[in-house]
């Protein structure tokens, strides 16, 4: 009887039972958004190494059934997965590389105070978050340019984020004044100083900077179906959208097959219900697994660029 | 430097000393300054194409004027209204369900008292968002399909009817609205919860104190914190009215349901870039910029009357 007489929980002061029901409804509720959010991908991870048949059959909710790893092998086999993923490494460790090479030194020029025309250049930028010429003269210029159906027009055309820039600015404004004296007065120049003093103490804006481009290049498709014409260039989701979205039905002329035939026919056509759900897991697999670790640094951009904002 | 010069202090020599202590700063803002102007600038250049009758081998000034010829022809397009329409509808109902849930999920996630749950419900409700859209609209489209999606799987077993989904123009738009509270609503929060975490303990303690429960916490102290930033964020999206992503959209449209899916956007894509109607689409494109810049004065004005709060 005394245990309970004890006060349930250790908070300072005791919870009300409007409380009580309060962060009991709260939970439940967050439960259920959890279980929204998680569940397809979930979902997904299980249907990739189940039989398709068992997937198709509806049998499959919450653990595989069937373990298999066929749909993986199918998807593993198609060569146009292969060229996918290289093309978006490349795209992706290329275009960051140049979109920081873009932004950290003129992010940094534009936090000089001293800098003269610097309200001016400013403006040259921000003007260009609210207003733009609109997708046909773009792609007129990346026409002209000769960049249509080059591997460069996945990195080069509009590398610069005004918006990121604004972020990494306000990053750079609060460093401290002292250190760059003290390096200026032991006769190091700007470019030094940049170099080997801001970069280096920098880590936290740049890993958050590198990881929002990076994710970025990873998921884009946009440029690639604007401007890209050949197979071997194809970043992953260009041929990721190819499989998912645009198989067309095809439709076999099926008299005159044998049983056998037929039952292949069918088991193939299964297949490449599951190979679907394999194709989404391998495709997402690099984000999906450093997520967790990087988490952080996607909030903290957004905590950094709400202060501005 | 030369005391002569030094001692006159010109203005050469004002602005060589400036530019050798700053030419490097210079130097780092060019290339920066080159992107924006090839890819943002010269394209802003070439919406004169939108009032010419735009031929590649001309450029954009070697074609002929043709004035406001190609907004006419889209206005009065026999599809001019279907396709306003669905993007302002497309719109306004992502704007309208969207919008509220990453407020409440702040709210909710805010009053999460277990720090490890709240970590995780954190980056749980963070993920769909770095989810890349095809992949997205892969799912959309394995989940809903009639024969072998878990959607209709589910409805089988409850004993409904199965249901093309993506065949049907009633449903593209709630298939969108409910994938995009999906995959943006956790990532959205975040700036919510950031403004909540500014919120004066003081208060806090002191209506807590006077009996407040948490429901009245978050309505009286809570709520008015963050209204601001909601304000502005709200500005900020309707000012967007007219920009229905383009990429969700073309992913989820089919001959099936293109009677409500087809959007300024993706018609623009398919006149202009499939078709090479470049003139006429870049008409578009410009009619779709002004409307915006309308409503988001319009917008930020009511805003700044009604409750003081307004972007400019």
């Amino acid at each position: 009887m005394k245990k309970l007489l004890k006060p349930r929980h250790k908070g300072v002061e005791a919870r009300t039972r409007f409380d009580v029901v309060f962060d009991t409804i709260n939970l439940l509720l967050m439960c259920v958004i959890i279980f929204v959010c998680a569940y397809p991908i979930y979902y997904t991870i299980v249907a990739s190494f189940s039989d398709p048949n068992a997937v198709i059959g509806g049998k499959v909710f919450l653990w595989p059934i069937g373990y298999t790893l066929d749909s993986y092998r199918s998807v593993l086999n198609y060569s146009q997965v292969w060229t996918g993923y290289r093309n978006t490494i490349l795209y992706t460790a290329i275009g960051t590389v140049y979109n920081l090479f873009l932004l950290l030194p003129a992010s940094y020029a534009l936090s000089r105070k001293t800098l003269k025309g610097r309200g001016l250049i400013t403006g040259y930028f921000v003007f260009t978050m609210y207003f733009g010429g609109g997708t046909i003269p773009f792609y007129l210029v990346i026409k002209s340019l000769g960049l249509i159906d080059t591997p460069a027009v996945m990195i080069i055309p509009g590398a610069f984020s005004v918006y990121n820039m604004i972020i990494t600015r306000t990053n750079f404004q609060s460093f401290p004044e002292t250190l760059r004296e003290a390096a200026k007065v032991d006769g190091a120049g700007e470019f030094r100083i940049f170099m080997q003093i801001i970069l280096p103490l920098s880590g936290a804006i740049i890993s958050v900077m590198a990881l929002y481009h990076a994710v970025g290049h990873w998921n884009s498709y946009f440029n690639g179906l604007l401007f890209l014409n050949s197979q071997k260039y194809f970043p992953l989701q260009l041929v990721m959208r190819q499989v998912l979205l645009m198989n067309q039905s095809i439709s076999l002329d099926v008299t005159g097959m044998s049983t056998e035939e037929l039952a292949d026919l069918l088991r193939r056509q299964r297949l490449a219900e599951t190979m679907k759900y394999s194709l989404i897991i391998i495709a997402n697999l690099p984000i999906l697994i450093a997520y967790p670790f990087v988490q952080k640094y996607f909030v903290k951009g957004v905590m950094i660029g709400s202060i501005k904002g | 430097m030369q005391p002569t010069l030094l001692g006159k202090s010109s203005w050469q020599a004002r602005f060589f000393r400036y530019m050798k202590s700053h030419w490097v700063f210079y130097l780092f803002l060019l290339p920066a300054l080159l992107d924006v102007f090839i890819f943002k600038y010269i394209p802003m250049y070439g919406i004169q194409i939108a009032f010419r009758n735009f031929k590649i081998k001309q450029g954009f000034l070697g074609s002929e004027w043709t004035g406001f010829k190609y907004f006419i022809q889209f206005i009065e397009a026999p599809n001019f209204v279907e396709l306003i329409g669905n993007t302002i509808l497309l719109s306004l109902y992502t704007i309208i369900f969207t919008f509220p849930v990453p407020i409440i999920l702040a709210f909710m996630i805010n009053e999460i008292r277990n720090l490890r749950l709240k970590k995780t419900a954190q980056m749980l409700t963070y993920m769909p968002h770095f989810i890349s859209m095809v992949a997205v609209a892969g799912l959309i489209s394995l989940f809903l399909d009639r024969e072998s999606g878990i959607v209709n799987i589910i409805i089988k077993a409850m004993g409904g009817e199965q249901v093309a989904f993506l065949g049907m123009s009633s449903a593209f738009r709630p298939i969108y609205v409910i994938s995009e509270i999906w995959q943006h609503s956790g990532w959205n929060s975040i700036i919510y919860l950031s403004a909540l975490a500014a919120v004066d303990m003081e208060s806090i303690e002191a209506a807590r104190i006077d009996g407040a429960n948490r429901i009245q916490k978050i309505m009286y102290i809570d709520v008015p914190t963050i209204l601001p930033t909601i304000i502005i964020l709200l500005i900020m999206r309707v000012g967007t009215v007219l920009n229905v992503g383009f990429e969700k959209v073309y992913l989820l449209q089919n001959d099936l349901n293109r009677d409500v899916s087809e959007v300024i956007s993706t018609y623009t894509y398919r006149l202009g870039i499939l078709g090479g109607q470049f003139s006429l689409t870049t008409a578009i494109g410009l009619f779709n910029n002004i409307i915006n810049a309308i409503v988001l004065l319009l917008v930020n004005g009511i805003s700044r009357k009604v409750s003081d709060t307004s972007l400019f």
